[in-house]
């Protein structure tokens, strides 16, 4: 029950992601922070985002139910 | 001595691929899929490779050189939350289907899915023939490449030549074991060199800030999306990445996983490699359209990163950096090419039963055949086409991204059917076309001047159709439902494992 809740949870935070890739506020936004135009910096951050909730999905979601040990044997 | 570097470099790429042979087990599956049997570094490493293309390094760099830091939005961090989202959902779910069945190739597992010979046929000549505008980005950079980094030395036909002889040699002598061999080595020199790349040239200019600085002084615009990129554009883009799940050497990637858990860390570490590539990619674009070149002249924007490198970092150094970028564009070269003569040699040859007026060695040469005189006809095109890689690698992703609700059915909807899935593959393929007409002579095309680009709009009617024409026609046969939607939970049901592991408790 709770693992079910957590991988609806994870696959929210998946919709949540993809809506905040619309960074509107920073269009027109030119300052450099870190060195980095900030709208690049923006996207690099959400990409180690997307990693972290990748490791969340692998770790607390994953679809044990798919791995299979003993395959048919191959047809032509 | 740059040239040398760049011949050496070919030589060891071809003898890693050789060297993989010795591992040859003499079977179909061995050939094609590597016996199933890579572990998480290397299906990372191919899957990872097959995917970044002239299209990452020089088309990247050239469209940032044009309109500046968005098209890291556009492409790179979508990409990094879409493509490992398909790999969990979708890439998962056909790997476990193509173990327990002994797929070889996607349209083998359509074909079996909505039992129709048709359909596979169909979709044969749909995936060959959106491959073609793919492999093309491969040749044109390939050709660039060499051509800038030897300075005009090499003409531009010639180098496209040479790569091409290089990619298919070893990819026809090592099968899907030196693919992935040459793939692993070339992801890990083309990142080495390109954030060496990145490092030497910004260290030129007094460092990222000072290079940044330079553009905000030039050209302010680059730094922002501004008018450059619509709202809508962005959204519609993320439409895009969804192509990893049709593409056909996405799928033989996938079959060559040991076990399902292979993939975990494949997805973790997937949208890290994409930042390390196009982050560098997309900064050197940008500063090139600032920075003073020695002769005056401003490189084409495909060039752009060619010519930063020859400029900013002569000799031994600026041949590694230029191998660097060959490596990234002949690691999806390879896997097109092997997916190519697998489709032919499994669907068409094996399928239709050549196999039995021919030999098995008649059969590869046959399949090598194929291969070339697609790689031939792509050549012929490459040598006339003078498109941004960018764009057109963008129109090869839109088919396959539009052919997405295909796959997602096949997956997870039982009530598909083919007559579904024919239809939004017709839908794909007319709108395609009708779309691709219009952009003709428009450069920064998008539907009505809103900046949704076609693909949004190919794959909402794709969808569209695959369901409404599923619900008006007759349901699948149950024989092929439990084929693929096992009763016994094995497979696609987690309800159906989590039934089968309580019959086992209540037996303790």
């Amino acid at each position: 029950m709770r693992s079910a809740f957590l991988k609806w949870i994870l696959y929210a935070g998946i919709i949540v992601l993809y809506l905040l890739h619309n960074d509107l506020w920073l269009w027109n936004d030119s300052q450099l922070v870190l060195g980095l135009p900030i709208g690049l910096l923006y996207h690099f951050g959400f990409c180690v985002a997307a990693s972290l909730l990748m490791f969340l999905l692998v770790t607390y979601a994953w679809p044990r139910h798919l791995e299979v040990e003993n395959p048919e044997e191959p047809q032509p | 001595m740059t040239t040398t570097v760049i011949f050496v470099y070919l030589a060891l790429v071809v003898a890693v691929g050789t060297l993989s042979h010795k591992l040859f087990r003499g079977t179909g599956e061995d050939y094609f899929v590597a016996s199933r049997s890579f572990g998480t570094f290397l299906l990372l490493m191919s899957l990872f490779g097959a995917n970044m293309t002239a299209f990452a390094i020089l088309g990247a760099s050239g469209e940032a050189y044009h309109e500046g830091i968005g098209v890291f939005a556009l492409m790179a961090s979508s990409s990094a939350l879409i493509i490992p989202t398909v790999f969990y959902f979708i890439g998962t779910r056909l790997w476990s289907l193509g173990k327990r069945h002994g797929y070889l190739s996607q349209i083998q597992y359509f074909r079996q899915r909505y039992d129709s010979d048709f359909l596979g046929l169909a979709l044969f000549f749909v995936i060959t023939a959106l491959m073609i505008p793919y492999i093309l980005v491969g040749f044109m950079g390939s050709g660039i490449t060499l051509n800038q980094i030897t300075n005009n030395q090499l003409p531009a036909w010639l180098g496209g030549l040479i790569v091409c002889a290089v990619t298919l040699a070893y990819v026809t002598y090592g099968g899907m074991r030196g693919t992935v061999w040459v793939n692993t080595f070339q992801v890990l020199v083309f990142m080495t060199f390109g954030l060496a790349a990145f490092i030497v040239i910004f260290k030129k200019l007094g460092g990222v800030e000072n290079g940044m600085a330079i553009v905000a002084a030039k050209h302010p615009d680059l730094l922002i999306r501004g008018e450059k990129i619509l709202p809508l554009q962005l959204l519609s883009y993320t439409c895009i990445p969804l192509s990893v799940g049709m593409f056909p050497h996405m799928f033989l990637h996938w079959l060559t996983a040991k076990r399902a858990a292979t993939f975990r860390y494949t997805l973790v570490f997937y949208p890290l490699c994409i930042a390390i590539v196009w982050v560098p990619s997309v900064l050197l674009g940008v500063l090139g359209s600032s920075v003073d070149f020695p002769d005056g002249k401003m490189p084409a924007a495909n060039a752009v990163l060619i010519k930063m490198i020859s400029v900013y970092a002569p000799g031994v150094l600026a041949g590694f950096l230029g191998a660097g970028v060959l490596s990234a564009i002949m690691n999806s070269m390879d896997s097109q090419a092997l997916a190519i003569g697998n489709m032919f040699t499994q669907d068409i040859v094996r399928h239709y039963g050549f196999h039995d007026k021919m030999n098995e060695k008649q059969q590869v040469w046959f399949g090598r055949l194929f291969v070339v005189s697609v790689i031939v006809l792509t050549y012929a095109l490459s040598l006339i086409v003078d498109r941004s890689i960018f764009k057109i690698s963008v129109w090869a992703f839109t088919g396959f991204a539009a052919l997405f609700p295909v796959v997602v059915a096949a997956v997870f909807w039982k009530r598909s059917t083919k007559y579904g899935a024919l239809a939004s593959i017709l839908s794909v393929v007319v709108l395609w076309i009708y779309f691709f007409v219009q952009a003709a002579d428009a450069p920064n095309y998008s539907v009505g001047g809103s900046g949704i680009m076609p693909v949004a709009v190919i794959l909402a009617v794709s969808a569209a159709a695959m369901i409404i024409v599923s619900l008006m026609t007759k349901p699948p046969a149950q024989e092929v439902l439990d084929k693929f939607f096992a009763s016994d939970g094995y497979v696609l049901s987690e309800k159906g494992l989590r039934e089968s592991e309580k019959v086992v408790h209540s037996r303790m």
